[in-house]
């Protein structure tokens, strides 16, 4: 790994209501561990995913972006996967083009039943990520430190707390919340 | 509609390089709708011009808004500060809007953002295809609604050509035969006899080969002493 440890990475995971925000959840019941450097944001439907939005991640410091939406020909609004995936190609074409790596976003697909596919994925992209270095953009976007108060400079939402641990942990009540 | 797409950041970098303080002006109109200099697509490529610069060790301050139109100079005044107070403003509109802003701010350095492609219609989701060649001499009338000018390769008045195979045109098995379309289109309303007529010799003065083309209506414009 280079100069970068993955608890100072950062890596935006678009994750779909439907699936991979519940295998997430699922992964936290399993208390399986994967890489703190994963910050979920919740989407109702990874075709909901903006080709701006995730350049604005990039351009406030994100490492790397990873898009997990629902099985192919499993999307709860039938094809948003599909039009995510689609977007994913225009966003690596972009982002090569600013100097950035293509390495750097990747899609995935996976059911809500997924949970240790979930935290699979969050490492493989983890490493991936590594292995590229911090992003460019980071040092110029500023830090923020994980342990401060409020958002981490890119808009995403804190799943779980501290530095250790699963970063899908979730309170019982917020779990219970999910499940009715 | 007027269709375009944008440029290679490379391009758009190059034509910005000396300056520091960039407005990415998009236009709400043509360009919107065929996805190349909408709002969305204004954001996307200040963004990305943010990005390359911050990696390329010169970050620059590149801001972008989008205009109704930028055709029209009424639009554009809106929008005035910003576009004086950048040092260069890339405009993501169509020849016609970086003209238009080029005229309203003579001062002001403008480059394009787009290459402006054709006049046309989206054929499907992400597919745009070419339609009118603004010839100025419509024979919309005698050809089905087909225009030959615009989609024979060869803008043939009394077509098709030898080059008219099983439908498609020699130039390529993607492109259909526009002639074809058109005798298909009048066998169907029972037209055919549109066909037969000969075309004589168009008259091209009426297109670019008469210079730039202005049209004056008398009715539309103001009284010379109200515009005072």
């Amino acid at each position: 790994m280079s100069d970068m440890s993955q608890a100072e990475m950062q890596i935006v995971a678009y994750s779909c209501h439907y699936c991979a925000y519940a295998a997430a959840d699922l992964a936290g019941v399993l208390r399986l561990s994967y890489p703190a450097a994963i910050r979920i944001v919740e989407v109702p439907c990874t075709g909901r995913l903006d080709v701006l939005e995730v350049l604005h991640a990039f351009e406030h410091g994100a490492d790397g972006v990873m898009v997990a939406g629902c099985l192919e020909g499993d999307c709860h609004f039938q094809a948003g996967n599909l039009n995510a995936r689609r977007r994913v190609a225009r966003v690596k074409e972009l982002i090569t083009a600013v100097g950035l790596e293509p390495e750097r976003i990747e899609m995935f697909n996976l059911s809500s039943a997924m949970g240790r596919q979930f935290a699979d994925y969050a490492v493989k992209m983890t490493q991936q990520t590594a292995s590229l270095g911090p992003s460019p953009l980071r040092a110029a976007s500023g830090r923020v430190s994980r342990t401060g108060a409020g958002g981490d400079g890119l808009g995403t939402r804190r799943e779980g707390s501290g530095d250790v641990g699963p970063s899908t942990q979730k309170t019982p009540a917020a779990h219970q919340e999910r499940q009715r | 509609m007027i269709v375009a797409e944008q440029k290679p950041l490379d391009e758009i970098k190059g034509l910005i390089a000396e300056a520091e303080k960039v407005l990415v002006l998009g236009c709400g109109t043509c360009v919107t709708v065929c996805f190349a200099g909408g709002e969305k697509e204004a954001g996307i490529l200040a963004t990305s011009l943010r990005m390359a610069s911050k990696i390329d060790g010169q970050p620059k301050d590149v801001t972008h808004t989008t205009v109704q139109r930028q055709c029209e100079w009424e639009y554009l005044d809106a929008v005035a500060d910003q576009i004086r107070e950048a040092d260069i403003v890339v405009s993501v509109g169509c020849g016609i809007g970086v003209q238009a802003v080029v005229e309203r701010f003579p001062e002001v350095w403008v480059v394009p953002g787009l290459n402006t492609s054709f006049m046309g219609l989206p054929t499907e989701q992400g597919v745009w295809e070419e339609r009118c060649a603004a010839c100025g001499s419509c024979i919309l009338g005698l050809t089905g609604g087909i225009c030959p000018i615009a989609r024979c390769a060869k803008q043939l008045l009394n077509g098709p050509c030898g080059g008219s195979q099983n439908g498609v045109c020699e130039i390529s098995k993607e492109l259909p035969c526009a002639w074809q379309l058109i005798y298909d289109r009048l066998k169907s309303q029972n037209r055919l006899h549109l066909i037969t007529q000969i075309q004589p010799p168009k008259d091209w003065s009426k297109s670019r080969d008469g210079g730039p083309r202005r049209i004056t209506r008398e009715d539309l414009r103001l009284a010379a002493e109200a515009s005072e």
